[in-house]
């Protein structure tokens, strides 16, 4: 037993194949957060008076508010004013076609395997490429246009399309809803802006690419996401980040709107630094994901969370219109000193509301994984259902598996389940899978992927062969 | 092809395999039976290199020395072990399985792995062997079979495998007789010159349809005789009583017992 788990902790102590950085001329500005520091990023993106108002209003709320303790999360106190709010590849180009964009950052994205040059792209999606903080392209654009789909960057989209962003930007997510929302809604930088108008289906997948490249930086994307009555888009965002000694923060926050009969599947693929098996470096990546269902609409969220020092996400669904869906599917794997408290939240308010929560957390190393779940019935929600099923997976002694479900019903009529499971790969398992000739990397490996497969199932094609080529490479250190 | 000789296996103070000696040649069938707790089982692991014995003697096969092999590079040597109790793994379908073993053990033999398409192929042919229907491959690997259908898998896999030597440990075991005519005669389909096969089991009845060359009695952890099938009858009627408790000296006038290869 013990000599298996050995070789399990020496396949997890894995290289991290997307620790390079790259030299860009960076736009960056001195550390430090004040009125002024979101006065200055507001004038540097040229952002008319109501923006600035609202982030202002957000800076004052969060400057009354304390950071959230609740999570199970041990967190190196984060100096707020030792990070650099602002930074942005100096080379911004106002981009006319793909072969503009700076060579250096497109061989960046060449290296993460996300090809930008218009002849190489991945089939039928479309990419909006994001380094520390700020857009650098946006692949497709004309493709969807026909379609009447607006997919551009944030700060596009305030400059061209002012009243979608003003009637929706914090109509989900409100700036004092907690502390990172806060900050983030404060100091936002970029991200992705996404329209699907009344009826239509987006021709392709579309993808935000995050890269956080500078050092010392935080960042800070926001994207909203409107699909208006009947219409239907599929989301995936992937991150990845240099390998540091030195933590960094991620804030970001994400709001989905699926107005009625309307549906949005949100897929993320999160492989930020992990930082080492001491638990030096590595990301935090606390992160405000929720979205709206109006009537009949449907909203799904997967994440395939891999990476980083410290998850705190919880992506929700506020399940308001009648007969509205909401789905969660979840992978969470915790390695060397990484934790992870993610879970959702499931607000029931429209009468027949159903929501269904798929989680799979995998703890490895010293590694400390929870499920933290909201179910919530309102008074109003005559005859909502939920679904949860939490099954974690532990290798080896010095890990962790937490589930923790809330469940708060007002409604008498409501159904609620919660099915729970932990449990570990068998020898019996892997001794099996080598008597057929597989090596234990490999055998691990498809033991773990066969964990994840309800999760996987619900990636878009591309990106369920990335995820399990990922979940691969943090088990096996084998490097792509 | 295989050679075994004072073959010893024990898990902490308690030994299980004592001192055994066996020689199987090319394109034979050996059975091996025994009363329960004699070490029939051990030996079948032993010879796949599960974790967890201390081993001693020597085994090889084809002139290899199996005993530093690991359980993959033996399956690469051409060694296939049909699982008492096949294992389950949710979530891993049947297919992707089979074919990850497969291209395993060919490119540990420098072969060139299998594509999809072509495998398909070799899947179908190896599934008429068992009389599978064509679902199954889509199915989790054992995941919610029953248990005639995890043995039809096991032998399913070796004939996609086509090892040198399998060792089917009680692959008749809690079948009905349907069950077992289709095993068998898959079994028998894949008997070839150049493959042997060791049969572990309790039972007279899977010998009526797969005719061994040889019989083996495991007693204590020794084979404590040899003969050709009318042994298995004996045994049928006998039972093992008359070896279990006797020395081996007191061997030479039990039945059938000169008739040892």
């Amino acid at each position: 037993m013990s000599e298996t788990l050995r070789e399990i902790e020496e396949l997890v102590d894995a290289g991290y194949e997307y620790g390079f950085s790259t030299e860009l001329d960076t736009d960056i500005a001195p550390p430090g957060l004040s009125e002024d520091t979101v006065r200055l990023i507001s004038a540097k993106k040229n952002e008319p008076e109501w923006l600035l108002e609202w982030r202002l209003k957000a800076y004052a709320a969060w400057t009354a508010m304390e950071e959230p303790d609740w999570a199970k999360l041990e967190i190196t106190p984060v100096d707020y004013q030792a990070i650099s709010y602002w930074a942005a590849p100096k080379s911004k180009p106002v981009l006319d076609s793909m072969d503009d964009v700076d060579p250096d950052i497109r061989d960046m994205f060449d290296k993460l395997g996300i090809p930008l040059h218009e002849q190489k792209m991945l089939s039928n999606v479309a990419v909006d490429a994001i380094v520390d903080s700020v857009s650098v392209t946006t692949t497709f654009k004309e493709t969807l246009f026909e379609a009447g789909v607006i997919f551009c960057s944030f700060s596009e989209a305030v400059q061209d399309h002012p009243d979608l962003v003003r009637e929706h930007l914090g109509s989900v997510v409100p700036v004092r809803d907690n502390f990172f929302a806060a900050l983030n809604s404060a100091v936002f930088s970029d991200g992705s802006f996404c329209y699907i108008p009344k009826g239509v289906r987006c021709p392709m997948e579309l993808s935000t690419y995050f890269r956080i490249n500078s050092q010392n930086t935080g960042q800070f994307e926001r994207t909203l996401i409107i699909a208006e009555d009947d219409s239907h888009v599929s989301y995936l965002e992937g991150c990845t980040a240099p390998q540091r000694d030195e933590n960094q923060l991620h804030a970001a926050v994400v709001e989905l709107i699926a107005k009625d009969r309307a549906e949005i599947k949100y897929s993320t693929v999160q492989n930020w630094y992990p930082g080492d098996e001491n638990g030096v470096g590595g990301i935090y990546n606390f992160v405000t994901k929720r979205g709206r269902a109006h009537t009949d609409a449907k909203i799904s969220w997967t994440q395939v969370e891999t990476g980083s020092a410290i998850t705190w996400k919880y992506p929700s669904v506020i399940l308001q219109g009648d007969r509205s869906v909401g789905e969660f599917y979840s992978v969470a794997l915790s390695a060397k000193r990484q934790q992870a408290d993610t879970g959702t939240k499931m607000i029931h308010i429209g009468a027949d509301t159903t929501s269904s929560i798929i989680s799979k957390g995998i703890s490895t190393g010293h590694g400390q994984n929870t499920y933290r779940g909201l179910v919530k019935v309102l008074r109003s929600a005559e005859n909502a259902r939920n679904y949860t099923q939490c099954d974690s997976l532990l290798l080896g002694p010095d890990c962790g598996a937490h589930t923790i479900p809330y469940i708060e019903a007002k409604n008498p009529t409501a159904q609620i389940e919660h099915e729970a499971s932990t449990s570990t790969v068998g020898e019996d398992q892997l001794y099996y899978c080598r008597q057929r000739g597989m090596s234990e990397e490999d055998a691990m490996s498809m033991i773990v992927n066969g964990f994840c497969r309800e999760v996987f199932n619900e990636l878009p094609m591309e990106f369920a062969v990335e995820a399990q080529r990922l979940l691969s490479v943090s088990l096996e250190g084998s490097v792509g | 092809m295989l050679h075994i000789e004072n073959l010893t296996a024990s898990i902490g103070d308690k030994q299980i395999l004592k001192g055994l000696d066996l020689d199987v040649g090319e394109g034979e069938v050996h059975a091996i039976m025994g009363p329960n707790g004699s070490g029939k089982s051990t030996l079948a692991h032993a010879l796949a290199g599960r974790d967890g014995y201390e081993i001693g003697g020597v085994a090889t096969l084809d002139g290899a020395d199996l005993l530093s092999m690991e359980p993959e590079e033996r399956a690469a040597a051409g060694m296939f072990l049909g699982f008492q109790y096949p294992v389950e793994i949710p979530g891993v379908n049947n297919m992707y399985f089979l074919r990850t073993a497969l291209n395993s053990v060919r490119k540990a033999r420098g072969d060139k792995e299998i594509g999809a398409r072509d495998f398909l192929a070799v899947a179908k042919k190896a599934m008429a062997l068992v009389e599978m229907k064509e679902d199954f491959l889509n199915r989790s690997v054992n995941a919610g079979f029953s248990g005639g259908e995890k043995k039809r898998n096991e032998v399913l896999q070796m004939a996609v495998l086509e090892p040198r030597l399998a060792v089917l440990d009680e692959t008749d075991s809690g079948l009905d007789i349907d069950a077992l005519r289709v095993i068998a005669s898959g079994v028998n389909s894949l008997r070839s010159p150049e493959r042997s096969v060791i049969m572990i089991t309790h039972y007279q009845r899977l010998l009526d349809y797969i005719k061994p060359d040889f019989v083996h009695v495991l007693v204590d952890g020794r084979i404590v005789t040899s003969g050709d099938h009318t042994l298995a009858l004996h045994l049928e009627h006998h039972g093992y009583a008359d070896f279990v408790n006797h020395d081996l000296d007191t061997m030479s006038d039990r039945p059938l017992s000169g008739t040892a290869p």
